[in-house]
């Protein structure tokens, strides 16, 4: 496999290593706080794709496609997306409508904690990590013939 | 309540987006956007929806800008006069 992008520069190797884990540790963090506070889903796990973009453009393809392979995107979005109709399906089988949180008498938790809002920290992890291999797997499609 | 800072940011879009419209140099054209996209987050956060200003900054600043540049290196640089 050829490499279709790939930049031999210390610098970029040196800042974007380091920049990697703080680009992940922040797209988890806005993923977890998705009911707290501003983000959610969507905006998590777009910044930790662009985090093993971030990767693959620094470091190669290669070494992207072996942190995170096609095999690991395509599992990853099927069971983002599953994983949202499982959760989703709870409120139906404690006899509520689809995605019912409260009314289906799921326990809240104390506001402000991590740990509250029922079923929405559950959601919002399913999306996040549908979104980033979306990401993922959409530069890939691009770079590579 | 707008600000000065408002006022620019608006005025900075415009100019961005007549830019990115009519000019004829696509990888002018996406960096351009780029920072349509960056001063478009501000707006956003001016606006007091930081949500869709994390979203923008992430998704129209960093994602966009690095497919449309993916695609211009697949294709040609320039647009065609006549389409």
């Amino acid at each position: 496999m050829r490499e279709p992008l790939r930049f031999d520069d210390l610098i970029l190797k040196e800042v974007g290593g380091l920049l990697v884990p703080f680009l992940q540790m922040f797209g988890v963090y806005v993923i977890f706080h998705g009911h707290l506070s501003p983000g959610g889903g969507f905006s998590g796990g777009t910044v930790a794709g662009i985090s093993m973009i971030l990767f693959s453009l620094v470091f190669g393809l290669g070494p992207g496609l072996r942190k995170v392979s096609h095999d690991a995107t395509r599992i990853m979005e099927s069971s983002g997306t599953l994983w949202y109709g499982l959760v989703g399906l709870v409120g139906v089988l404690r006899g509520a409508s689809f995605l019912m949180n409260r009314g289906a008498g799921i326990p809240l938790g104390t506001p402000g904690r991590l740990f509250s809002g029922g079923l929405i920290l559950l959601i919002t992890v399913g999306v996040g990590i549908k979104v980033a291999s979306a990401i993922i797997s959409l530069y890939y499609l691009i770079v590579e013939d | 309540m707008i600000t000065l800072f408002g006022v620019g940011c608006l005025v900075f879009l415009v100019v961005c987006a007549l830019v990115v419209a009519r000019t004829r140099d696509l990888l002018a054209a996406t960096v351009v956007f780029a920072a349509y996209s960056l001063v478009m987050a501000l707006v956003w956060q001016q606006l007091q929806s930081p949500d869709v200003a994390i979203t923008e900054a992430a998704l129209g600043a960093g994602i966009t800008s690095l497919l449309f540049l993916l695609a211009i290196g697949r294709t040609r640089r320039t647009e065609d006069e006549e389409g």
